[in-house]
């Protein structure tokens, strides 16, 4: 049986962690590369790093992150954030990525996730939805949920999976942040949309938050940072609270 | 001294492959060269073979057909000189006879059988991405000692149907079974991602490293 992925997800801007990090016992708390080790050890499923750098040289920065962490980490590793172009793609998979989300680009041209996923297969390519709830829709916000775009989340979500996208990383802009759970309508109305696999992203505050977004939601993964990070909540306790509400997960001995 | 060919024809998973094949061997104390070559020359005089594969079985077997020589090499140094191969994921769908990706694209034709969308039913989400159990379909050296119930990373949608079960390694379980696992002489393929399945994965890995199947 499929179990369920669970993904902590570092915010890297310029090769370190921006997002509070509290790990026990990590000498270099702001060290992506060595917070990617400590999760891997933990059992974490997958890996998402966001790069959020704005500056040119932060790109080869970030680059050398997911190469240095590939070299030690032998999990998938997703990553996103400013990717633009298949040809940012390419570089990032041939860096050590196995999966690299697109978010902004997708949604200004829709187009580049038919590129990316000729360039590098639709297993490498998961597409990143930002969506509010307006009305009785959801409508897409990207530049970091910052610019409305007018289009709805449903209906894109279905193009994406027309246009070959192995995944959508599905982000609640209502819920980020405020560790009240997953929006959980709003993955219903994704999941049984789409027949590809769809990640939780936004609102996670506590391990039992984590199990809704699948039985219910029907989401394949959850995704969260800062309850990890923070120490909130271990990756065992993660898998346990899946465990007892029914949601399959992998058996990790640490 | 021994050497390991891992074939570079373009694909994705080429590094992630080179690099936990070395994390294999040390973990299997063998001092064996990693050489990652499109060379074929070199697949020839190899002890080992992998092929890695990502992505399009069209793409991946275009691929491996433009590398001057290579699959006359392999049929040589694997069919005929029975060398050890590992085939991983796409690597191991070119095994098949046919693959049914966009059309009708013949595969090395090693393993009776064709490469098929998966159509699990359930709602079940395609691709098939995530980690799941293995069930062990043969008592193979490559897959001892992954621990009880082991666990592995797939992403695909298309997965081999062998037209002989006793070529099935391993299954796993996503709306019935589908092929986790292929081995046949001294062919073995995982449809997984070995490289990408952390202890479990190294483990395997480092099993065919110290395979003997002669």
């Amino acid at each position: 049986m499929l179990k369920t992925r669970i993904i902590p997800c570092l915010d890297v801007k310029d090769g370190r962690t921006v997002k509070g990090i509290n790990f026990v016992d990590l000498r270099d708390a702001g060290d992506p590369v060595a917070l990617a080790k400590a999760y891997d050890a933990q059992g974490a499923d997958e890996l998402c790093f966001l790069d959020i750098t704005a500056s040119h040289e932060g790109r080869g920065t970030m680059l050398d992150v997911v190469r240095r962490t590939a070299e030690q980490c032998f999990m998938p590793l997703t990553v996103g954030g400013g990717v633009r172009s298949a040809a940012d793609l390419v570089q990032l998979l041939r860096s050590g990525a196995d999966k690299v989300a697109i978010n902004s680009a997708a949604v200004a041209n829709p187009a580049v996730i038919t590129e990316c996923a000729a360039k590098g297969g639709s297993q490498a390519v998961v597409v990143a939805i930002d969506a509010r709830k307006s009305g009785d829709t959801w409508e897409i916000f990207t530049h970091g949920g910052r610019q409305p775009t007018g289009i709805d989340a449903v209906e894109f979500a279905a193009e994406a999976e027309r246009r070959g996208a192995g995944e959508i990383l599905l982000t609640s802009m209502d819920k980020d942040g405020t560790k009240s759970g997953y929006d959980i309508p709003l993955l219903k109305a994704i999941t049984e949309t789409v027949s590809i696999p769809v990640v939780a992203s936004g609102g996670a505050g506590s391990a039992q938050d984590l199990a809704p977004a699948v039985l219910e939601g029907g989401a394949n993964a959850v995704l969260a940072a800062s309850i990890f990070h923070f120490g909130e909540v271990t990756l065992a306790e993660a898998r346990q609270a899946l465990a007892d509400a029914g949601a399959p997960v992998r058996p990790f001995e640490t | 001294m021994t050497t390991l060919a891992l074939i570079d024809y373009g694909s994705g998973n080429l590094h992630s492959a080179e690099r936990a094949l070395r994390a294999a061997a040390s973990l299997a104390g063998s001092d064996i060269v990693i050489d990652v070559t499109s060379n074929a020359g070199r697949v020839a005089r190899a002890d080992r073979i992998v092929l890695p594969g990502v992505g399009h079985f069209a793409d991946c077997a275009a691929g491996l057909r433009a590398v001057d020589g290579m699959t006359d090499t392999l049929e040589a140094a694997v069919i005929s000189g029975g060398k050890p191969f590992l085939g991983i994921c796409v690597g191991m769908q070119l095994m098949a006879e046919w693959g049914l990706e966009d059309g009708k694209t013949p595969g090395l034709g090693w393993i009776a059988g064709d490469v098929r969308r998966i159509e699990p039913d359930k709602g079940l989400a395609v691709p098939h991405m995530g980690w799941n159990g293995l069930v062990l379909q043969q008592d193979h050296p490559v897959l001892k000692n992954l621990g009880d119930d082991p666990h592995v990373y797939f992403t695909h949608s298309y997965a081999m149907v062998p037209a002989n079960q006793a070529d099935i390694a391993a299954t796993a379980d996503y709306g019935g079974p589908i092929t986790a696992a292929v081995a046949r002489d001294n062919l073995f393929g995982t449809q997984f991602h070995p490289e990408k399945s952390q202890r479990v994965g190294l483990r395997l890995l480092a099993n065919f490293l110290n395979w003997d199947p002669s």
